[in-house]
């Protein structure tokens, strides 16, 4: 009965702007009913897809989780988007991008003729706008960090001057502007950073830097009442709760322009009202099939042949907080982790859905290859037991997580596998919302072992290990601090050649797996089913239905 | 009659301040930062939370807080939610389906549970009479929502006969597999309370005047009786409305129908104090007005009552 | 939510049996019954030992109680041993009721189950009796702006949704650090009493405003009697008999209800498994494996129909008029 709120409990995944290859619009005249028909039928075609209620007004940069998110990507193309079926990056808006001799500055060519919905030009200008809107401190917008690196960012965004908790209200920043953004003209755009930062073009996907008109800065009460984006979809109406409904934009100049005419994001109460209702073609697309759908794998007879699974970037393990001496220990650690059976897990709870890991990351990422973890990452009792003793732990185990999530099952049957092996008391303890879970782990106030779900950003290993193992990372919650592994990782960060970079991120792995400051668990691969009505569908790697290349059966 | 509609009217005034003034501070009392959960698994920007917090007057204590609130509230103005949505449009949006569920639960235990009654409470005393109060004991102690899950897969997954859940515009139809399932509870009530007035009522002195008046017997049941009989199973019937109208969180869980209750259960986790006071206000208001009617309405049915 | 019908219900079955109880006390003596006067109880009693449902719910009710106490007279197994190996096998000659997901055997579980079941209905029960019967004893005695004041109070606890002020209050009361299996009983408990006691409290004040009227307590008052011992003496124990009916239907009511809290996510849990905690697991297996949800289930509905019926056969029986 709860919406799915798991799925806003994972990083924002990386944008999408939904690419698609350049043969893809004669792709419905391929099969034999004739294109004929098929064109028709898409050109006043409506499909239903699932979604959850955006937590915030439809604006880019402050959209980070999914519900908005997959609506956001829908009606804003940036300078570069993802593939839809590898989750490379290409350029869309830009037409050229150009870094400096040493990397500091990165200059942006813009494609002639891009509109907004509203029929204004997108332009440099587009960019500078809205860049600046979104990291100006005081605006308050989520996405406001993406910036960080821009020069100029500390004049616009000043760090919380009493910790989170601090109720004094921060000082107005001297700047409003970012002096590293320069709209050199209409279709030049110059961003200087404060150090090289070469992967600044992967992360140009991410929602938060999609432009914005020049209307929503005029009016901004108007704009979240009918938000104006430049992506192939354009925004037609909203009810609370219930739905939002874009449009193909016929004017869109991008590549993955859709075929079909519009397109419905629905918000049903949750995910199982969700999936009876794709069972009974009530809704075109779900993206997640609920537990009760997987359990004896009944979505495959329900959804016969109009189901699938993708590999996504996510991983799910479980981390220690190491600011709690109670698990300094790296033997216990290990322990933990060699007393965890995932392949008897995986196969019962998951019913196969899910694969263990060997690492710290998941297939799906290029040039990335499991082991890393070795045999500290395989069920082995007596090993597990050994390390325990040796660790000299006492008292009970506890595990905690949201308790909304679908978690419940595998905690407990993960606590029953560490028990078995290791006769340690292990327990389930529910927290009743994500939030409480995340204010604990903000406020390093943790005292219990945590579920830590990560869904990567943008398609690199170097986004499962930097930000979450790398002393100060932006995600590194749990305190974990190796000088030798951010040596290693800054040695990656910095490689000549990609192949080079994915061997010292390996290595870096293995010296995290050593220190097993979270133990990875298996990767969560997306079940997804759809509707009769709808043919063509596939899921894009960061979970959205790709939207230019569905079409009506 | 005016000045007891008068004194009840003015009664629910401190009911009100009371109720939102406890909602209110048991929201506020939820624990958790109600932001800490809206960036992922990062922390939030600085400037984020200070924004949200300034805006829901978060910083400020709780009894102002409070007042804040009842101010905007007795202008006509329930809040925005943290997602930007006007809650007193969010409640005209759900409120509807709600209600339209309440109505069809009602309908449904009316109907059954009438019919039930009547039977065994004229014919009682036998077979019927015991599977009828066996049955009713059985739907009492069922929860609901196991009556709920069953009946929908059953009814809905394996022999289609209804549509396992209810979209954003239900039909009639629709709600009534919903409707049962709220209303199995209280059939059982409204059977067993018309038996036993019924059976009361045989034995009162207007049935033995009648009969010795020499009246048809049917005219006596159809009249007399019945007529008498009803007045304790239709107040049950329009509190139970009041109740119900106070959103099914449970069935329309299962069922996904978008009413007050899933808003309501959202809001209470994710600490929106604005959302929960509105839409609780509004159904306390409701179920309180409900039974006021119900206490006139009794007057109205039974001259022997008089307020004054 | 169907759950506060079950309260105005009762409200009105229990006002309903005041005003029945209203009539019958000064006729008590039933006249035309030779021989000497019985008392109520003693009447409903000889009635009671006639009704095949009272004896077969004592019957449940004894036993459940019996299981509660001594949970290892009827299993030998562990309720929390866990083994994936055998995650939800139907029932067989080892496991009577079948194993659930974790490969937990459900009989043990059931059994141990009944200890947490029981325990909410019984001490939630008593609570709100205990707190609705006090201020209702207080409302009703003294009346005036005090008995206003009261039942205002109670009118707001009463107006709200049940399931929703159960989920906020429990919300609201709720910190992480709880987790001992009596901490969590007491929370709900507490979270159930407090929505609940307005209805005690009203048929307790009911019957005490009568009870005021009547010639033992005005005699008592002319004696020079304090208010306590009229209240505590005289009036409590006359006032008793209709809330007790409606506690006993009560108890099977908060059983059902705790399942129900649990099902949301805010009742019990581990290590306090009730049964509604392994109904509310079940949830996502009934297509696959409905005896993780059926065993629990019909065990719960059996001892809520117990108690239903216990409730139900005494107020008829209390209740001359029906007889």
């Amino acid at each position: 009965m709860r919406r799915p709120r798991w799925m806003a409990a994972v990083v924002m995944p990386l944008a999408t702007a939904l690419v698609i290859t350049s043969c893809g619009g004669d792709e419905s005249g391929d099969d034999g009913d004739g294109s004929g028909a098929n064109n028709s039928k898409n050109e006043t075609g409506e499909i239903t897809v699932f979604g959850t209620e955006p937590e915030r007004p439809l604006v880019p940069g402050d959209t980070t989780e999914t519900g908005g998110g997959k609506i956001v990507d829908a009606m804003f193309t940036g300078l570069v988007d993802y593939d839809p079926v590898s989750g490379e990056p290409r350029n869309a808006h830009a037409d050229e991008i150009t870094p400096s001799e040493g990397g500091k500055v990165m200059t942006f060519k813009l494609k002639e003729g891009w509109t907004f919905h509203d029929g204004s030009a997108v332009t440099a200008k587009s960019y500078v706008d809205a860049w600046n809107y979104t990291a100006y401190g005081p605006n308050g917008q989520q996405g406001a960090s993406f910036f960080a690196q821009v020069a100029g960012f500390d004049q616009v965004n000043l760090p919380d001057p009493d910790g989170p908790e601090g109720p004094k209200p921060a000082p107005t920043p001297p700047a409003k502007t970012m002096t590293g953004l320069e709209a050199v003209d209409d279709l030049t755009l110059k961003v200087t950073f404060t150090q090289p930062h070469p992967i600044f073009r992967v992360k140009l996907g991410y929602p938060a830097f999609s432009p914005l008109p020049e209307s929503f800065f005029k009016d901004k009460a108007a704009y979240e009442a009918k938000p104006v984006g430049n992506g192939p979809w354009k925004f037609i109406s909203r009810v609370p709760e219930q739905e939002v409904v874009v449009e193909r934009y016929d004017d869109y100049k991008g590549e993955d322009k859709g075929k079909i005419k519009t397109v419905r994001f629905t918000f049903p109460e949750s995910a199982d009202a969700a999936y009876a209702a794709v069972k009974g073609n009530q809704l075109d697309f779900l993206d997640t099939i609920p537990p009760s759908g997987l359990a004896g794998n009944i979505w495959q007879t329900d959804l016969e042949g109009r189901s699938g699974s993708a590999e996504i970037l996510s991983l799910q393990a479980i981390a220690f907080p190491l600011y709690d001496p109670k698990y300094a220990n790296a033997d216990f650690r290990k322990a933990i982790s060699m007393a965890i059976d995932r392949e008897t897990i995986t196969k019962t709870i998951f019913e196969g859905n899910r694969k263990p890991v060997d690492g710290y990351a998941v297939p799906k990422v290029p040039g990335w290859t499991d082991g890393a973890c070795g045999d500290l990452c395989k069920f082995n009792p007596d090993e597990a037991k050994r390390l325990f003793e040796a660790s000299n732990f006492s008292g009970r185990l506890e595990i905690t997580s949201n308790a909304d999530g679908g978690h419940k099952e595998w905690i407990e049957a993960a606590c029953g596998s560490i028990k078995n092996t290791l006769g340690l008391d292990c327990v389930f303890v529910p927290v009743q919302t994500f939030g409480e879970v995340r204010e604990k782990i903000n406020a390093r106030e943790m005292t219990q072992v945590y579920r830590s779900g990560w869904l990567a950003d943008y398609p690199l290993v170097e986004n499962f290990l930097n930000p979450i193992y790398r002393t100060g990372g932006s995600s590194n919650d749990n305190g974990y601090s190796n000088p030798a592994v951010d040596a290693k990782l800054a040695e990656a960060d910095s490689a000549p050649t990609e192949e080079e970079a994915y061997e010292l991120y390996h290595e870096a792995e293995e010296m995290i797996a050593e220190d097993m400051p979270a133990v990875p668990l298996w990767n969560t691969p997306a079940q997804y089913g759809w509707s009769t009505k709808v043919k063509n569908v596939r899921m894009t790697p960061d979970r959205e239905l790709d939207l230019s290349y569905v079409e009506i059966a | 009659m005016g000045r007891y509609v008068l004194r009840r009217l003015l009664q629910l005034i401190p009911v009100f301040v009371g109720t939102t003034f406890l909602i209110y501070v048991l929201v506020w009392a939820v624990p958790g930062d109600p932001f800490a959960g809206m960036c992922g698994e990062r922390r939030c920007e600085p400037g984020f939370i200070q924004m949200m917090t300034e805006k829901y007057n978060m910083d400020e204590n709780i009894v102002v807080q409070y007042f804040l609130y009842l101010g905007n509230l007795l202008q006509g103005d329930f809040g925005t939610t943290f997602s930007g949505l006007s809650v007193g449009e969010l409640i005209e949006l759900r409120y509807p389906v709600s209600v339209q569920l309440a109505l069809v639960a009602v309908g449904i235990e009316a109907v059954i549970g009438l019919a039930a009654g009547i039977l065994t409470g004229l014919y009682g005393r036998g077979f019927l009479d015991n599977l009828v109060l066996v049955a009713t004991l059985f739907l009492i102690s069922i929860p609901v929502f196991v009556t709920g899950f069953v009946l929908q897969i059953l009814m809905g997954f394996e022999l289609e006969w209804f549509p396992p859940v209810v979209g954003t515009d239900p039909s009639f139809y629709d709600l009534l597999l919903p409707g049962f399932v709220l209303g199995s509870l209280s059939m059982a009530y409204v059977s067993r309370l018309t038996r036993t007035s019924i059976a009361e009522n045989t034995r009162a002195d207007y049935m033995r005047t009648a009969l010795a008046k020499g009246q048809p017997k049917r005219r006596i049941v159809g009249v007399h009786l019945l007529r008498n009989s009803a007045i304790p199973v239709l107040t049950f019937l329009g509190t139970d409305l009041g109740s119900l109208m106070g959103g099914a969180i449970v069935t329309e869980g299962i069922f996904g129908i978008p009413g007050v209750g899933g808003l309501v259960y959202e809001a209470i986790l994710q600490k929106e104090g604005v959302t929960v006071t509105g839409v609780v206000v509004l159904l306390v208001i409701v179920f309180l007005l409900m039974n006021l009617i119900i206490d006139l309405l009794y007057a109205v049915l039974d001259p022997r009552i008089r307020y004054d | 939510m169907t759950d506060p019908t079950i309260a105005t219900q009762q409200a009105d079955a229990g006002g309903a049996y005041v005003t029945a109880l209203e009539h019958a006390e000064p006729t008590t003596g039933q006249p035309g019954r030779p021989g000497k006067p019985r008392s109520l109880w003693s009447d409903a009693w000889r009635d009671l030992r006639r009704r095949p449902l009272f004896i077969i719910a004592v019957v449940v009710i004894l036993f459940l109680t019996v299981v509660a106490l001594f949970p290892q007279w009827f299993t030998s197994v562990d309720p929390n041993h866990r083994d994936l190996t055998r995650s939800r096998q139907p029932p067989s000659g080892d496991a009577w009721f079948g194993y659930d997901v974790q490969g937990q055997d459900i009989y043990a579980r059931v059994v141990y189950g009944t200890r947490w079941s029981l325990l909410v209905g019984v001490a939630g029960s008593l609570l709100t009796v205990l707190i609705g019967g006090t201020i209702g004893l207080l409302a009703g005695y003294f009346g005036g702006w005090l008995d206003g004041l009261l039942s205002r109070v109670g009118e707001v606890f009463s107006g709200l949704p049940f399931v929703l002020g159960g989920i906020v209050i429990l919300n609201a009361f709720r910190s992480t650090g709880v987790d001992s299996a009596l901490a969590l009983v007491g929370m709900v408990v507490l979270a159930l009493a407090l929505l609940t006691w307005p209805i005690s409290m009203r048929i307790i004040r009911s019957a005490a405003i009568s009870a005021k009227q009547q010639d033992y307590v005005k005699a008592a008052r002319a004696l020079g009697a304090s208010p306590w011992r009229i209240i505590f003496r005289h009036m409590l124990p006359n006032c008793l008999a209709p809330v007790l009916v409606y506690a006993t239907i009560l108890l099977g009511s908060f059983i059902a209800i705790e399942a129900t809290l649990s099902f949301l996510g805010i009742g019990l849990r581990d290590p306090a498994v009730s049964w509604g905690v392994m109904i509310s697991d079940s949830r996502n297996y009934i297509r696959v494996a409905p005896h993780l949800l059926l065993f629990p289930a019909g065990i719960l509905t059996l001892t809520v129909l117990a108690f239903v019926m216990l409730g139900d056969a005494v107020r008829d029986a209390l209740d001359p008029k029906l007889r």
